[in-house]
């Protein structure tokens, strides 16, 4: 047995960064789908509420891994053109959380109160203005958090992508533990890793939740040092609105 | 609209140039209830006109129905001599599209009973929003004109708050200088004062007093407060059961109404 030397620690290191790029791609990707998929499932046309559920349904049901193989090994045979692993990862990715991601815009957009759009209606906006100026401002508070679960999901679902032959942590690891011989000292590294980026994930997610929330006059926005922003310091939650009535 | 559109039956054509808002024949049910059967009225321009009657008989529905937040399941209402859900194309009465129906629904303003402020947005962008956005007003000129509005109604001081921080009668009276910011040539309010604390009201009620007495906008009005009502109507109307039972002054109506149900719900409200 041997010990993880400098070289595998590059090799675990180039892992995470790959790790990294793949959520932050594959999220990228989620964020756009969910949001045009959960938009469509509000729509007031039939027909665009049953094509975006029928996505919703289609591809909550199936898992990202399969999805990853079609995308990478059949669609090829199909279609005649191959996409490199990590773009058919991210799109495999991407496309899977979107769905889930979708739940959570389209639960949000409903949750703002009828009589928002009515007030929105009074003052002649027209619908897509009411959905922008009214209603997301409202309703994406809201998305945040279930966002931020999704988020964590995805970051652990890039450890799929190694069956496509993608180097994030994961595969790394095996390669180091083969070359090491010894399985705990390298699987605890990467636990930590994932750890570390979830965290960070949970940590940055904090601050969007609270400067959406103070966006809409939920809570006073929170000024200070790079440690505040990153909400590092134990925060005293405030209650509600500050203001006075008279 | 077309000055050579043939009339159709549904039309009526005979529009007195002072008639800003009439109701033909409006129907307008919610499954087996028909909230309104065949209701004809219409208000003058600027007229302060009250709508009275007991809880259920239909007076939010008219008001809903002016603001197209519903439609009428038969009948045409029309406002400044345009139909408000309707459109003639070809000589033809069809429902209209939603671009007609937003140009015509411009002269409506309404401030509602929950007041419906946008918790998103500060108290002065909440009444420069519609302005610049859908009238094309510039950013200044919106500004300007909702800090004097904001003045009007006691709240100079409020343009930089937000809607939670502040008291029921506040919110409501920002909803009244949003909805006056639009400069509608009438302006709905329903129950705009059933939602606030006893000692909040007046200040609610002298806010519209004084818009009543100082400006010339036509008012169609649903209240419980019947000295409010008292002192700003032209016109007060009794319904019943989606029907107007009986109009007239408020002096007539307050003080010797014809109809035994209006003297029955006076005493009950008064
Ligand atoms: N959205 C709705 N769905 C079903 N019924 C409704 C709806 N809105 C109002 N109604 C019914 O219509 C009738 C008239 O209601 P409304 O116009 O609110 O009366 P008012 O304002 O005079 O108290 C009531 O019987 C009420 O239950
Ligand atoms: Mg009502």
């Amino acid at each position: 047995m041997n010990e993880i030397t400098a070289g595998l620690w590059g090799l675990l290191f180039d892992g995470l960064w790959i790790t990294v790029q793949l959520t932050v791609y594959s999220a990228a990707l989620a964020a756009v789908v969910a949001f045009v998929i959960g938009l469509a499932r509000t729509h007031r046309l039939w027909i665009v509420r049953f094509l975006s559920g029928a996505y919703f349904e289609i591809f909550r049901g199936t898992s990202a891994l399969i999805l990853m193989f079609w995308i990478f090994f059949v669609v090829p045979l199909l279609f005649g053109w191959q996409l490199v692993p990590m773009w058919a990862a991210v799109l495999a990715l991407g496309l899977t959380y979107g769905a889930y991601g979708s739940e959570v815009v389209r639960g949000s957009v409903a949750a703002v109160a009828p009589a928002q759009r009515e007030a929105g209606i009074a003052l002649s906006f027209t619908s897509a203005q009411q959905l922008r100026k009214i209603i997301l401002p409202q309703a994406w508070p809201e998305m945040v958090p279930p966002f931020n679960n999704l988020l964590i999901e995805l970051l652990k679902g890039t450890a799929l992508v190694s069956v496509v032959g993608v180097g994030d942590i994961t595969r790394e690891a095996n390669l180091v533990r083969n070359a090491t011989g010894d399985s705990a000292p390298v699987f605890t590294v990467i636990l930590v890793m994932y750890f570390v980026l979830a965290f960070v994930i949970t940590r940055g997610m904090r601050v969007v939740e609270r400067q959406a929330k103070a966006s809409i006059g939920q809570a006073p926005p929170k000024s200070g040092g790079i440690t505040a922003k990153l909400g590092l310091r134990q925060q005293v939650e405030t209650s509600q609105s500050a203001g006075g009535s008279s | 609209m077309s000055a050579d559109s043939t009339p159709t039956d549904n039309i009526n054509p005979a529009v007195d140039g002072s008639e800003l808002i009439r109701f033909d024949k409006v129907t307008k049910r919610f499954g087996s209830n028909v909230v309104l059967d065949n209701l004809d009225f219409s208000v003058n321009s600027g007229k302060h006109v009250t709508l009275i009657g007991p809880s259920g008989s239909g007076k939010t529905t008219i008001l809903r129905l002016l603001m197209t937040l519903l439609s009428p399941d038969e009948g045409t209402i029309k406002v400044g001599g345009e139909y408000l859900t309707h459109e003639e194309r070809g000589g033809k009465l069809v429902p209209a599209g939603e671009k007609h129906t937003r140009e015509v629904r411009k002269n409506i303003g309404m401030v509602f009973q929950q007041f419906n402020l946008f918790p998103n947005m500060k108290v002065l962008r909440n009444i420069t929003e519609a302005p610049v956005h859908v009238l094309g007003l510039s950013k200044d000129e919106a500004d300007e004109r909702a800090r004097e509005l904001l003045d009007q109604v006691g709240l100079g001081d409020k343009a930089d708050a937000y809607p939670s921080q502040l008291s029921g009668g506040q919110q409501q009276r920002v909803a009244i200088a949003r909805a006056l910011a639009m400069r509608p040539q009438v302006l709905l309010l329903d129950e705009v004062t059933s939602a606030l604390d006893p000692e909040l009201v007046a200040g609610v009620l002298d806010v519209l007093r004084d818009i009543a007495h100082s400006t010339d906008i036509t008012m169609l009005c649903v209240t419980h407060e019947m000295n409010f009502a008292r002192d700003i109507s032209d016109q007060v109307l009794m319904f019943d059961s989606g029907r107007v039972i009986e109009s007239g002054s408020a002096e007539k109506i307050f003080g010797d109404p014809d109809h035994e149900r209006t003297r029955e719900f006076l005493s009950a409200v008064l």
